[in-house]
């Protein structure tokens, strides 16, 4: 259908337009300001800077070399946004199932605002929470999950130092991450047909029997969507980090040793001391994680989309 | 035979029984059940090397999980599975909702005693962190996150909505990688928006400020109002357009002064969440905006004081007094954004009617 608009309307879609693809634009615009301020960091690293295992300024006047590398943080990024999804999936998967079918219609509302409440809790709370309140007892699980399953390189400790290790950090961001994927899925369990659900208790099925034979297959994209959706939150999560976990720039993966970070928290540690050349580091290290998280993203987006779409 | 006079009319009451609900009794008796599990549960950690919250909670689900288990003997094997996964949700649901409960309640007690009658006027001009806490305040940090979150209300709200009547109304070419972009862009990292205003805002002014803060806050804002927004638009009725149309409007006279109107309130729920997003953003500012120590006006002239910026710095001077005045202001900035979440509700509840 051809549709011929009026001057007005035309003038009204040009600057509609506009504004809408001004958020285009800006995500563009990141994207090419990083890169273009970090380029000369990848030039002269090369793949090193994913892969190497240092981080020194130099001495300036050339004698010790400035090298760059973000390997460890980003295999801290990772393992720390891994561990928060461990827990966090089966958690929230508990709670949406709990709040759709198992609360009394009266404490469910009351449930469904606090969750929402919970998903703008400021990231840095959880930080604080975490090291006042939460890492004494995070440290007594390091302590017992050491002592018993120690001999698994993975949870081995030497020292019997458990505080601020990537493992506390992974539990408090995923205390983070447990409301917006609680929500996801929550959203997309309440969408089940109801007809399909009474159909299961109407062929004597039970409360588990129908959740598992219907609601659960149902909303295992939305799951994944809101997993993911979590994930880049875990992954690009800066303060929370920043207060929990010793910097310590080498690969850990002896996930209860106090020492860890991630490239967010690398940024917000290096950023205030940072000479010229460092600092395009940074920015070619931000614009790592802006690729990462925004793939990630890009990939929950259309998951989760793809799953609205489905549903009448 | 019977005479009509021996026809009795019997009425017979039914009491409405409600088979899916436990009678009272049986109710009164898991309740002294639970409690009675609660007890022994307390003891347990009192005695043995199990302890803590934690402790207590796992103690207490293994009971309870021992009961279901009990109970379910000899009901048929769906029942009881049925049974045991039910108590394993729940405490599943417990677990998920433990730390954020936990939040709010340290942020309550551990916060409470740091406040006093002056604490939301003064600044920390001549306070130091360390000072006894019925000195100094958040006042300054109020006004700094004020200053740029509505600076970043300024800006995100037009082109927020601009997106949402983009998607809606006009539903252009790109409405399908608008709506994508949007929806991605709200999980760029903080940090990274902190990054890109540095490189190009502070790169070119050569200094901090408030200003380069709320723009680094408006990257972060623009998705949340842009997503509400169309949510808003989206719950207009189309006959409401169809009318508008019917009587002549154009396009742009039927949104701007039929569709939009309508949702008023829609769309100021959309910059309430977009600010409640972002006023506890701490991530951007640190490379922004910085902090300062004095109330402060004008948004444009060097480092600005905020209400995360005021908390991280005193969590990490990390003195007793320091981090009570951190759960103070975390207290502080937990109620602005209860108080945004509370005024969104009220008027996102206003169009639906």
């Amino acid at each position: 259908m051809h549709v011929v608009y009026s001057l007005g309307d035309r003038i009204f879609r040009r600057v509609v337009t506009a504004g809408a693809v001004t958020s285009l634009l800006v995500l563009a615009l990141i994207g090419l300001f990083l890169f273009a301020r970090g380029v000369e960091i990848f030039r002269d690293m090369g793949p090193k800077f994913i892969t190497g295992t240092n981080w020194t300024a130099g001495s300036g006047d050339g004698i010790i070399p400035a090298e760059f590398s973000i390997g460890p943080m980003l295999a801290g990024t990772i393992v720390t946004s891994l561990i928060a999804l461990f827990f966090a999936v089966p958690l929230s998967i508990a709670g949406a199932l709990y709040m759709e079918f198992f609360a009394p219609a009266k404490i469910k509302s009351t449930l469904v605002s606090m969750l929402d409440l919970a998903a703008a809790i400021p990231s840095l709370f959880f930080g604080l929470w975490g090291i006042q309140v939460f890492s004494s007892m995070g440290e007594r699980w390091a302590a017992l999950t050491s002592h018993y399953l120690g001999w698994f390189p993975l949870f081995n400790n030497e020292l019997g130092i458990f505080g601020r290790s990537p493992f506390i950090a992974g539990l408090v961001l995923a205390a983070m991450i447990v409301p917006i994927i609680t929500s996801v899925s929550r959203e997309v369990y309440s969408r089940t047909p109801r007809e399909l659900v009474d159909s299961c208790y109407a062929l004597g099925g039970t409360r588990w029997g129908a959740i598992r034979a219907v609601v659960l297959p149902f909303g295992r994209s939305g799951v994944v969507g809101g997993a993911m959706l979590g994930l880049g939150r875990a992954l690009g999560e800066t303060v929370a980090v920043y207060l929990l976990l010793n910097l310590v720039f080498k690969y850990n993966f002896n996930i209860l040793e106090s020492e860890g970070g991630n490239i967010a928290s690398l940024i917000a540690t290096k950023f205030g001391e940072a000479t010229p050349y460092e600092l395009k580091a940074l920015l070619a290290a931000g614009f790592v994680l802006f690729l990462l998280t925004l793939s990630v993203n890009m990939a929950a987006t259309a998951v989760v989309q793809r799953t609205a779409k489905a549903q009448p | 035979m019977s005479s009509t006079s021996d026809l009795t009319i019997q009425v017979v009451e039914a009491t409405p029984t409600q088979p899916w609900h436990k009678p009272r009794a049986e109710q009164r008796r898991d309740a002294l059940v639970y409690l009675a599990l609660a007890v022994v549960a307390y003891a347990i950690v009192m005695v043995t090397g199990i302890a803590g919250p934690d402790g207590f909670a796992l103690v207490f689900f293994v009971e309870v999980l021992l009961l279901t288990i009990l109970r379910s003997r000899g009901i048929g094997k769906a029942k009881s599975t049925n049974a045991i996964i039910s108590t394993v949700i729940g405490a599943g649901a417990v677990v998920a909702f433990a730390p954020w409960m936990s939040i709010f309640v340290s942020l309550v007690t551990k916060g409470f005693h740091g406040l006093y009658v002056g604490y939301l006027f003064h600044d920390m001009r001549v306070t130091t962190p360390d000072d006894e806490l019925n000195m100094g305040g958040v006042g300054h940090a109020i006004i700094g996150s004020m200053l740029m979150v509505l600076i970043a209300t300024a800006i995100t709200l037009p082109l927020g909505i601009l997106s949402g009547v983009y998607l809606t109304e006009v539903r252009g070419r790109l409405t399908k990688v608008v709506r994508f972009v949007i929806q991605s862009m709200s999980g760029v990292p903080s940090i990274v928006a902190g990054l890109f205003i540095y490189t190009t805002v502070i790169a070119l002014t050569g200094s901090f400020s408030g200003f380069a803060g709320a723009l680094a806050l408006s990257v972060l804002m623009l998705p949340t109002v842009a997503r509400t927004s169309e949510e808003v638009l989206k719950l207009v009725p189309e006959d409401l357009r169809a009318v508008s149309y019917a009587l002549g409007a154009r396009q742009w006279r039927s949104s701007l002064m039929v569709v939009l109107p309508t949702v008023r309130s829609g769309l100021t729920t959309a910059a309430i969440l977009g600010v409640a997003r972002v006023v506890g953003e701490t991530a951007p500012l640190l490379l922004t905006a910085l902090s300062n120590n004095a109330f402060k006006f004008n948004p444009f002239n060097g480092p600005i004081a905020s209400m995360p910026m005021y908390i991280f710095g005193l969590l990490q001077i990390g003195t007793e007094y320091s981090i009570a005045r951190a759960w103070s202001g975390s207290l502080v900035l937990m109620l602005i954004v209860l108080a945004l979440f509370i005024t969104a509700r009220r008027l996102g509840g206003k169009d639906k009617r």
